[in-house]
């Protein structure tokens, strides 16, 4: 039995570790309602891009297509973007990212195909190096920005366009996680080079009040339309890997104000265990003392 | 009849409003765009937009970066990866 001293320190600690993970789950639920706010901001954005892809990409086909959307005709080497965070306190979610991005190079390498790993963020990299120690192209260092945003997702953007120019790999896939709710958020993998086509059906139905509709045939381009599409693409990438860097953080937050509630509550329920304890060993100190007093008293 | 003019980066919503007109730096030269322009698509250089909230009116300068413009039966829509001011 721990002595009355030992069992109050305890209490303490958990006491003050129950303060920090309260401050950090109010901290997060902020920070989740920015996250979303921002996810939310981005939207208009990408839709547009989305539907004038949509438009363009069903004209420009065969071989006049540029590389990016027709690819580069084999589909041999992949390379994974995994996209983590670079701060833990968010239960299992850097967990679910990596695991996800595991399976899928499980089974491209029980393919037959070749996979690298480029890696965003600090909380990815020691797991897939675990098991990936010589597949990993590059990290990607997120950590020094407070909320990664379009700046990095450009820089990232660019720098796998400049690796699929120089002909290091065929087909890129994004892992990142997609925010549900606080309590879900599932990693998914996304193709994102060569862009898949984006269909024009799905597009429109996601806004039924689409601004701007072109009906083939009637739209002028300048210069023209294999330019304008070899332009866009880039962008759409980037917009791609910005998309999952907002979901990213969403997600981050979220899972971290979930993991942050229960922790706190498991420290209550600690906190309640070990008083029971503390009082049960106090009484049992008194108890013996009264006894030793009143043996005394009896033997005079 | 007002323009709707739409300017979006990625990460919001910039403008989203009724103008006279809109001086675009597109790729193979400046256009403007007035209510009821046919349907068009231009990629865009660095440059500025002007926007002319009224006919005569001093022009707003908006400088983009990146980025290309589209004109539908809705209005303009710029669409930059950066905005300044």
């Amino acid at each position: 039995m721990a002595s009355l001293k030992e069992l109050k320190g305890r209490i303490n600690s958990v006491k003050s570790t129950q303060k920090i993970t309260k401050a950090k789950q109010m901290v997060a639920a902020a920070k989740l309602r920015r996250a979303q706010a921002a996810a939310e901001a981005a939207r208009p954005y990408s839709e547009r891009l989305s539907s004038v892809m949509a438009s363009l990409a069903g004209k420009v086909a065969g071989d006049s297509a540029p590389l990016l959307l027709r690819g580069t005709g084999s589909d041999r080497r992949h390379l994974l973007v995994v996209v983590n965070t670079d701060k833990g306190l968010c239960g299992g979610l850097n967990a679910n990212i990596v695991k996800a991005a595991k399976v899928r190079a499980r089974e491209l390498l029980a393919q037959g195909k070749e996979v690298e790993f480029y890696l965003v963020g600090k909380k990815g990299r020691a797991p897939i190096k675990r098991d990936y120690a010589d597949r990993i192209e590059k990290h990607f260092d997120t950590s020094e920005v407070r909320d990664p945003g379009f700046a990095e997702a450009e820089r990232i953007a660019d720098d796998l366009l400049a690796m699929f120019g120089a002909g290091k790999f065929d087909v890129a896939e994004l892992v990142f996680p997609v925010f549900k709710s606080a309590l879900a958020q599932e990693p998914v993998v996304q193709q994102l080079i060569p862009v898949p086509a984006p269909a024009p059906s799905m597009v429109d139905a996601g806004r039924p009040n689409a601004g701007s509709q072109t009906v083939a045939g009637v739209v002028d381009y300048e210069p023209n339309e294999e330019e304008i599409l070899a332009d866009l693409l880039p962008r759409y990438i980037r917009t791609q890997v910005f998309g999952a860097l907002l979901e990213l953080a969403a997600s981050e937050q979220g899972a971290s104000m979930t993991a942050m509630d229960n922790a706190t509550r498991n420290a209550g329920d600690l906190i309640n265990k070990l008083t029971i304890q503390y009082n049960r060993s106090r009484q049992a100190a008194i108890t013996t003392e009264l006894i030793e007093i009143i043996a005394g008293a009896e033997a005079l | 009849m007002p323009l709707h003019f739409e300017l979006v980066t990625p990460a919001r919503l910039v403008r989203s409003e009724e103008v006279h007109m809109v001086v675009v730096p597109g790729t193979d030269g400046e256009f403007g765009v007035l209510e009821g322009h046919a349907p068009f698509m231009s990629t865009i250089r660095d440059g500025q937009v002007q926007v002319y909230r009224t006919a005569g009116a001093q022009p707003e300068v908006i400088a983009v970066r990146g980025g290309f413009a589209e004109v539908g039966e809705k209005g303009l829509t710029v669409l930059a990866e950066h905005v300044d001011g």
